[in-house]
């Protein structure tokens, strides 16, 4: 930009090449009269210029003169009409500031690739470079958004394309831009794309630093256009960091000042306040988009400065129907850091299929939420019994005294055990849901509940299920960064936590209205940001006439509970009311428990089902995200407040019940003699120790159930026929039958490891485990594509969930699982299961633990033992040639090396799971001949 | 099927022309010294001398081609005579006197640049990326041998890793006597994963590849028992068998892996003259891994190794023990 304020102006060129991943025979000028546009051109000079000019394309006119722009595109069209081949439509691609079509070069040649494979979904692609970006032509002049949208405009009727089917795409700026053209086209919208972008700043939310930094008068044009700062900037929030060579193409068509005035004039044209020239044009983008009814998508990189979280947030609610898929790790230029083609290309196959007819026919109410919701409580094959909410037993308990909840150790209270009558609890929950209700809390409300187990989070979370808002639940066990990663991928409206949680929102900046658990000082409260406490809530619903809102819909989404993180980045997992009263309904099935019925909780999740169930439930002392501290004691003392004949306890919690056994007297034995229910929930625990704590319990079954988040009840072993399954000779770890209402199958590997086969009960084939049950989860949260992966089994009747586990079923239908697919190894002989040689290999004096584990490649993967041995080693070597001889015989797997180590890595949360995946690769770089490292 | 093979002097040369003369084929053995076979019609000569070569290949169906300069040492022009020319030599002469077949013996060590190897298929042979001068001719030779595959005249590489046997006095008598001797280390903790091939495999994959030739002609295979070992593995299996003390100390990693692997070569083939100095003998051995995938090799030659590893040491043991 020369010192007088007018731009450079330049024709529009060819890229130079070669440049990385960008084939030149999708690189054309197409020269778009001026004028044709709804919003005339640009402002200053060359504005207003009127004389259309016939001419354009090859043999187009002079440009810059004013008659036409010059537009460069990526354009595959050429190439799909050369094979004869006739496009669906045309995926319209809009790059943002400071990039060009450079940013869509995959997707170009990724859908001329699969044109070829299934021309029948083919898809044109044209992507742009705007005016005065890339290698299009310096105007120079100044285009604010309006005159950009226009410009996108005239070029696709220059092109034929406007009248569609148009799929839009977008990214940053450019998902403005694309937004715009979609709503000024909707009868030609087949559907809209967006990678990171946004269309609206939130009122209450700062614009983020690194703008605010680039709008400074004082810097921007500095930044922006006399240096390449801002161009810098972009390009290194890649992750992982751009190749150079990639780096370099796209820094190729802003070498100089002269050609970097677009990017100071997108930065200028931020609409910061509503007296900017492009506030109006924003916002009728903003809210236009509201009544766009075609599927969306939106693929987001959390870890972007600009476009953060809260503008995915704000998008959803403007487009609630799209699928959206958040990548952790990744950031701005997600189209850098994800192989991003090919998911866009299958989701639009899967969401615009082919022979759907013309664009009218598969947008409107169809794709609407709502009717998504409705189609959901349709589902025929697993409603069973009518929908009893969650809250139904609060409320018909709503006059009782009985207990309905006891805590042995209430959190700050000195050792006398609390009790609360259903008419308490029942109270507290409406008085909650009111005063949840009067700050604001509204249906549809994600509230993340940062509060240990105990009467507070039952009161609390039954009053949220009470108004419709979603509880958002992730354990402490996920650790500090796994906890918040959950909390912002799961962007919550509100945040009730203990002090220590809401100081951890402070510091790292979680976002959502804040709550406490408990009253704080004023001044505490304040440094916090604490809206109010649960005891003020109460009161305040306590006054409040206002009445509750209507309760939820059986389909309305209830509940987002996290995993544990053990297999990858944890995930919220969705679950609607109906889906919630089905688990409910599955516990009270399976065990028997029902009104009155006492129940110690030793186990959090389960726990908080008691008041659904009209259970007593009972708190034990122990501390909560340390199940080893549960004592023998605490559990007698547990039981015999309220009668229980139900315990429920992890495995560690039953590990150190078992230890602590010897301080039990005549009495608490006897308490413990009236248990009829022992539930141990988690990692299945060894023979012996189950029949320790059966002798705890001389009454109780024992049982262990097997499930997971996304299920948590699947199927459920006692321990008569875990000891009559350790004589089957099948693979695996036996986790017993279905338990009621739920269908299990397996999808058979193939011989490169992958579960691809149709599902089958078949017993004896081992395949990755896929259940069904109304109580199967919903849905990822903001994960498109593990969602769409784990249901792909589905159909209108009846939802399948892939587990990830792998395993087969016996001759009398009970489920063996053999490990995790991820960790299935497939040698050139075939997949290989782990579970089961890992527990023959454990069969030998020498060894304590053991893993197996696969190195090289899949299809020619080796198989090495990794070994913990009884004496335990000082460091890592190789196995004695006995002993490795010995894994070879008792395998039969002709295992390349056995490694000894002084402990087997396990992960966080589950002390008893092997990280496999970790240990394969520390295994590949020893026996690579690497240095020797301890796991 | 009347079958010219090529340095027959050498363990595997022999074995090649045994298994082929026992199965009733019509095997003349070709190579300067003395054959390590008997019961064959002979031929001495060189591969440098045109025509002792047209001679030798006269009235020849196939070809089976294992004679090469083997060492790390040596004048680099008699790597090039020998290994390639010597190649084109008898590839032209074999042309030329009707042989429709031709197995060219190569190495694995001709695609790769002495990194670790974990599971990689045959790679095309490149002599810029190859180690040395062995490396870098038997790159150039396998690529000779490969061009000239034609209609009527199909050839194929065989590569195969680390032959051993009873009867080797190659690396496994190396290893013994130096074991004996107490002056065998091992690099590192010994655990880098090699490939090895027992001989009897090594023969039976070359027979195969002979008979698949019209099928699978312009195509090279690594040949393996398909067994990866770790170093220290195989150490103490060889002494074990020889009844000697396996190694006890080691020697730093870092020195055995400056060196890279390229030693497979002297396990492989047949003796040269030159014998490598002990010392870089093992140090460049034993200190990354190489193991390959065999999927290819066995579908399409229709091969996999008859005698396990297992098997293999307690015949080796047994060869001691006569």
């Amino acid at each position: 930009m020369s010192s007088d304020g007018v731009a450079a102006r330049a024709e529009a060129s060819l890229p130079p090449h070669p440049l990385p991943g960008l084939d030149p025979a999708f690189s054309r000028v197409v020269h778009v009269p001026v004028g044709t546009g709804t919003e005339g051109d640009g402002i200053g000079v060359g504005a207003g210029a009127g004389a259309r000019n016939g001419a354009s394309g090859a043999g187009g006119a002079a440009s810059a003169s004013g008659v036409s722009h010059g537009w460069h595109v990526l354009d595959n069209g050429a190439a799909l009409a050369a094979r004869g081949i006739q496009p669906r439509g045309t995926i319209l691609c809009v790059h943002g500031n400071p990039t060009w079509s450079y940013l869509w070069r995959e997707l170009v040649s990724a859908a001329a690739e699969r044109a070829e494979r299934d021309p029948a979904n083919a898809w044109r692609v044209v992507a742009v470079d705007q005016l005065d970006m890339g290698f299009s032509e310096r105007t120079g002049t100044v285009r604010p958004l309006a005159t950009r949208i226009a410009d996108l405009s005239a070029l696709t009727r220059e092109l034929g394309i406007e009248d569609g089917p148009v799929v839009t795409l977008g990214h940053d700026w450019g998902g403005v831009v694309s937004l715009g053209w979609a709503v000024q086209h909707r009868e030609s919208l087949a559907a809209v794309m967006l990678l990171n972008t946004a269309v609206h700043q939130p009122e209450h939310l700062a614009i983020p630093a690194p703008l605010r930094l680039a709008l400074r008068r004082s810097l921007l044009e500095r930044s922006t256009v006399a240096t390449p700062a801002f161009l810098e900037t972009t390009l290194a929030l890649a992750h992982p960091r751009l190749d150079p060579a990639v780096r370099d193409a796209f820094r190729a068509p802003y070498r100089g000042a002269a050609r970097r005035a677009g990017i100071g004039g997108f930065v200028a044209d931020i609409p910061v306040s509503p007296e900017h020239r492009s506030f109006a044009a924003l916002d009728a983008v903003a809210e236009g988009i509201r009544s766009l009814h075609v599927p969306a998508v939106m693929l987001w990189g959390p870890r972007d400065p600009v476009f953060g979280d809260q503008y995915l947030a704000d998008l959803i609610t403007r487009l609630p129907q799209a699928d959206v898929h958040r990548f952790e790790g990744t950031g701005h230029l997600i189209a850098e850091d994800v192989n991003y083609a090919p998911v866009l290309l299958d989701w639009l196959a899967s969401k615009v299929p082919a022979g759907a007819g013309d664009p009218d026919a598969s947008v409107g109410p169809a794709a609407s939420p709502d009717r998504d919701a409705a189609d959901a409580g349709s589902r025929s094959g697993e409603v069973t019994a009518p929908f009893r909410p969650m809250g139904a037993v609060l409320d018909e308990l709503r006059a009782s005294d009985r207990t309905a909840l006891v805590e042995m150790a209430p959190r700050g209270a000195s050792s006398a055990p609390r009790s609360v009558s259903w008419r308490l609890l029942s109270r507290r929950v409406t008085e909650l849901a009111a005063g949840l209700s009067a700050s604001g809390v509204r249906p549809g409300d994600r509230v993340s509940l940062l509060v240990p187990p105990g009467a507070d989070l039952t009161a609390v979370l039954y009053a949220c299920l009470r108004i419709g808002a979603v509880v958002v639940v992730a354990d402490a066990g996920l650790g500090l960064a796994g906890l918040g990663r959950a909390v912002r991928g799961a962007r919550p409206d509100h945040l009730i936590g203990i002090e220590t949680a809401l100081a951890a929102a402070r510091l790292l900046g979680w976002p959502g209205q804040r709550f406490s658990a408990t009253t704080l000082a004023p001044p505490v409260a304040a440094a916090l940001g604490v809206r109010a406490s649960l005891p003020q809530l109460a009161a305040l619903g306590a006054e409040s006439s206002t009445p509750l809102p209507e309760a939820p819909g059986a389909d309305d989404t209830a509940a987002i509970l996290f995993t544990s993180g053990s297999t990858g980045p944890a995930k919220g997992v969705v679950y609607t009311h109906r889906q919630l009263a089905a688990m409910r309904d599955a516990l009270a099935a399976q065990y028997g428990i029902g009104a009155g019925t006492g129940l110690v909780a030793g186990f959090a999740p389960f726990a908080l089902l008691g008041p659904a169930l009209g259970a007593t439930s009972v708190t034990p002392d122990m501390t909560v995200t340390r199940p080893g501290t549960l004592t023998a004691t605490a559990v007698a003392a547990a039981a015999a407040a309220a009668n229980a004949t139900v315990l429920f306890a992890s495995p560690a919690a039953l590990t150190n019940v078992v230890a602590t056994a010897a301080s039990l007297d005549a009495a608490e034995r006897g308490v413990l003699a009236s248990v009829r229910t022992l539930l141990s929930a988690g990692a299945p625990l060894g023979i012996p120790l189950l029949e320790r704590v059966a002798e705890l319990l001389p009454n109780a079954t024992v049982s262990t159930p097997y499930g997971m988040t996304e299920g948590l009840l699947l199927t459920d072993i006692s321990l008569d026929e875990i000891r009559s399954a350790a004589r089957q000779p099948d693979e695996g770890v036996c986790v017993g039958a279905p338990a009621a209402s739920v269908r299990l199958r397996v999808s058979p590997l193939d011989e490169l490891g992958e579960a691809v086969g149709s599902l089958t009960d078949e017993p004896g084939v081992t395949g990755e485990i896929v259940a069904s049950a109304p109580h199967i989860k919903e849905r990822y949260d903001r994960l498109w594509i593990t969602d769409t992966a784990s249901k792909r089994d589905s159909a209108p009747e009846r939802r399948w969930h892939r587990t990830g586990d792998v395993g087969h079923f016996d001759a009398a239908g009970r489920l063996w699982v053999e490990g995790r697919l991820p960790h299935v190894l497939v040698t050139a002989d075939g997949p290989l299961t782990p579970v089961g040689p890992e527990q023959r290999i454990e069969t030998l004096p020498a060894v304590a633990r053991a893993a197996l584990v696969g190195v090289g490649p899949r299809g020619t993967q080796q198989a090495v033992a990794v070994i913990e041995t009884r004496d335990a080693a000082r460091r890592v070597v190789l196995a004695p040639a006995e002993l490795t001889a010995e894994i070879r015989h008792v395998t039969g797997i002709d295992v390349a090396a056995a490694l000894v180590v002084r402990v087997l890595p396990t992960d966080i949360r589950h002390n008893s799971k092997i990280d496999r995946a970790a240990l394969s690769r520390w295994a590949a770089g020893i026996l690579a001949g690497g240095p020797v490292r301890e796991p | 099927m009347r079958v010219l093979v090529t340095g027959a002097s050498g363990m595997l040369g022999a074995g090649v022309a045994v298994a082929l003369a026992a199965r009733g084929d019509d095997v003349r053995t070709f190579q300067r010294g003395a054959p390590s076979v008997s019961g064959v019609d002979d031929m001495r000569g060189s591969l440098t001398d045109a025509a002792a070569v047209a001679r030798a290949v006269a009235g020849a169906d196939a070809v089976v081609h294992l004679a090469a300069k083997v060492s790390l040492a040596g004048d680099r022009a008699d790597f090039e005579a020998v290994n390639v020319d010597g190649t084109r030599t008898l590839l032209d002469a074999a042309r030329a006197a009707g042989a429709r077949r031709f197995v060219y013996t190569s190495s694995p060590s001709v695609a790769h640049a002495g990194v670790s190897i974990v599971g990689d298929d045959a790679l095309p042979a490149d002599p810029d990326r190859a180690r040395g001068d062995y490396a870098r001719t038997k790159a150039r030779a396998e690529l000779a041998a490969l061009e000239a595959d034609a209609p009527g005249f199909a050839t194929v590489a065989v590569r195969p890793h680390l032959v051993w046997g009873p009867g080797d006095t190659q690396l496994i008598g190396r290893i013994v006597e130096r074991a004996r001797a107490g002056r065998l280390p091992l690099l590192g903790r010994g655990a880098a994963l090699l490939d090895t091939t027992y001989i009897d495999n090594a023969v039976d994959a070359h027979v195969a590849a002979l008979d698949r030739a019209d099928d699978v002609h312009g195509r090279s295979y690594v040949v393996t028992n398909g067994q990866p070992r770790t170093v220290a593995e195989l150490m103490a299996a060889i002494c074990g068998a020889a009844g000697v003390a396996a190694p006890r100390w080691r020697v730093p990693a870092s020195v055995a892996r400056a060196a890279g692997g390229v030693v497979e070569a002297v396990w492989a083939v047949a003796p040269g003259e030159d014998e490598p100095p002990m010392t870089r003998f093992l140090a460049e051995q034993l200190s990354t891994s190489h193991w390959y995938d065999q999927r290819r090799t066995r579908a399409e030659l229709h091969w996999t190794p008859a005698v396990g590893l297992d098997e293999g040491f307690e015949r080796l043991a047994a060869s001691y023990r006569a």
